[in-house]
């Protein structure tokens, strides 16, 4: 069986997807229960996939026994076990959580949500796995669509800020396929092995750059680095609170995975300093825009903006510890930023509202969710004993070893600018004076 | 020139084709006009890929006596037609979700044009 953990991951999801409305037709509550046992038996195979690969070497998987440039190949290495493991472990989490959230949100809406999370993970999971350039293409509108219409479940203004999601998405995805086909032309394959062997050939050559511009553009669309990060903020405020904890930490990390393997396939190239100032400028846009939010879930979507700059600033400083930096960061991320927003919804349930000037009395109303939210912030902020220290330390070491002082000044700037617009939430939470006037609000969640 | 013109003329017209899809998404305010620029984007990149695939003088790979099987130059490659079916399946599926999400957007608020949509979902 182990041979075969690489297909197994984004098949159980598949077959769960098809077996959700099944479940939900004999039953209304089986759909969860079917997704999570999904979530669970793929969170299993990705950690025994790790281990494996930890211990012998990558998985190759190739699908009907196609050998590699002709068929398509399902590589399971260290990076893409790693994330796997992210992502199926982010993914259990929010379904353990989803059950009462999904039933105050859209009662109506159960069994298509539990569908379109198990397709949207298929696709999440194929795009880590796949060795293929153009099976990745696939895999990312799979996912993508299932999260057109995830994010489409929410309030009023959702199908508007999914549009807006939609179009982009697609173009981003247009462009990394028009990159897919100069690559292409030049290789004349669409294995990304294949490609890595052929590609110090013809490096130099006009559709080989062209093609990596492509790519890094659409990837860099798909994953909200900061002048393309239009569309997060809003789709990431009106969607219902469960699908914003599912997309929010693993959907934009996946899209960082599709530009560090066309990266590692291009052996990092010296053009690609260009996205570190991209990525330092949106780490502070993003930093500045959160502070300015006086929604709960609008600031920690600016705040993921800002994030997404830290990976790619660590993907494209191009050393060993600004990368490890990175992938420490992806890990991290994911974690700090589902417990903020599955927090964010437990709050918007519980409170009636999100604006933040209205959280007073928050650690009286909920004190567990507000141990974890105070956990997690100090995380993004970076406060030594929690995870998102060491991320930022491994940046900034990172930056100090390519000598750029710059980014070593960006990264601490920006902790500061964490601090404010979180500091902001603890002050209004703990101290100020919570009475029956400034009371939660009666109002039940709209 | 006119050899440029002539060997990549399709390439030309597929620029223009790019450049008219994306006027249409972000210039024009109906998101109706909005996704027909992304289809045309769409269609761009499926057409990029096929003319990719030709060749002067090559006919379709399907085996030809009068052709035989000695050179291969003397087939196109089917590579880009067939992962282009599956590019078109996914547009006409991106196409099916942006109808839906606009028809629920008219029923939400009663119009499709962008200004008043971003007053109204204020």
């Amino acid at each position: 069986m182990n041979a075969h953990i690489p297909l197994l991951i984004p098949l159980t999801f598949l077959f769960m997807a098809l077996l959700v409305p099944l479940a939900g037709m004999l039953n209304r509550h089986l759909a969860h229960l079917v997704a999570l046992a999904g979530a669970v038996i793929a969170f299993y195979f990705s950690l025994v996939g790790l281990s494996i690969v930890m211990d012998q070497g990558p998985i190759h998987y190739h699908l009907a026994g196609w050998q590699p440039p002709l068929g398509i190949e399902f590589v399971l290495d260290p990076l893409s076990g790693f994330l796997e493991v992210i992502i199926t472990g982010t993914a259990l989490f929010v379904l353990i959580y989803s059950r009462r959230s999904v039933e105050i949100e859209m009662p109506d809406k159960t069994i298509p949500f539990y569908s379109l999370t198990m397709l949207m993970l298929t696709g999440l999971t194929g795009m880590v796995i796949t060795g293929d350039l153009f099976n990745l293409y696939v895999f990312l509108e799979i996912s993508a669509l299932a999260g057109y219409a995830l994010i489409a479940i929410g309030d009023k203004r959702a199908p508007f800020s999914a549009f807006r999601y939609l179009t982009l998405g697609t173009v981003g995805a247009a462009f990394y396929l028009l990159g897919v086909a100069f690559l292409f032309m030049i290789t004349g394959t669409l294995n990304m092995a294949d490609i890595s062997k052929v590609i110090p050939l013809v490096k130099d050559t006009l559709p080989a750059a062209t093609g990596l511009a492509l790519i890094i553009l659409g990837a860099g669309l798909k994953m909200a680095l900061f002048p393309m990060h239009a569309w997060l903020p809003d789709a990431y405020t009106n969607a219902s609170s469960a699908a914003t904890s599912l997309i929010a930490p693993i959907g934009t990390k996946v899209a960082a995975y599709i530009m560090i393997r066309v990266l590692i396939i291009y052996d990092f190239p010296p053009v690609i300093e260009v996205l570190s100032w991209i990525a330092a400028v949106g780490i502070i846009a993003g930093s500045i825009l959160a502070i300015a939010q006086t929604n709960l879930k609008r600031m920690l979507a600016y705040s993921s903006v800002a994030n997404i700059g830290y990976i790619a600033l660590g993907i494209t400083l191009a050393n060993p510890l600004a990368f490890i930096g990175a992938m420490l960061h992806i890990l991290n991320h994911a974690l700090m930023k589902a417990v903020l927003f599955l927090a964010a919804g437990g709050v918007s349930n519980k409170m009636g509202t999100l604006d933040i000037t209205k959280l007073r009395g928050l650690p009286k109303q909920m004190p567990f969710t507000t141990a974890a939210v105070l956990i997690a912030v100090f995380s993004m902020v970076g406060i030594p004993p929690t995870g998102g220290f060491f991320s930022k330390v491994y940046l900034i070491f990172g930056a100090i070893e390519s000598e750029t002082w710059f980014f070593v000044g960006v990264i601490l700037l920006s902790t500061l600018l964490n601090f404010v617009y979180f500091f902001r939430v603890i002050d209004i939470s703990f101290f100020k004076p919570y009475g029956t006037k400034n009371g939660p609000s009666e109002k039940a969640f709209e | 020139m006119l050899e440029i013109i002539q060997g990549y003329y399709a390439y030309f017209f597929l620029i223009l084709l790019f450049i008219i899809g994306l006027y249409g998404m972000m210039i024009k305010r109906n998101l109706m006009k909005k996704v027909i620029g992304m289809s045309i984007i769409q269609s761009t990149v499926i057409l990029f890929w096929i003319v990719s695939a030709f060749k002067e003088g090559a006919t379709v790979t399907i085996y030809d006596s009068a052709v035989g099987v000695g050179n291969p130059d003397l087939y196109i490659n089917p590579l880009p037609h067939t992962l282009m079916l599956t590019a078109i399946v996914v547009a006409v599926v991106t196409l099916g979700v942006s109808l839906a999400l606009i028809i629920a957007i008219y029923r939400n608020f009663g119009t499709l044009e962008e200004p008043l949509l971003m007053e109204r979902t204020k």
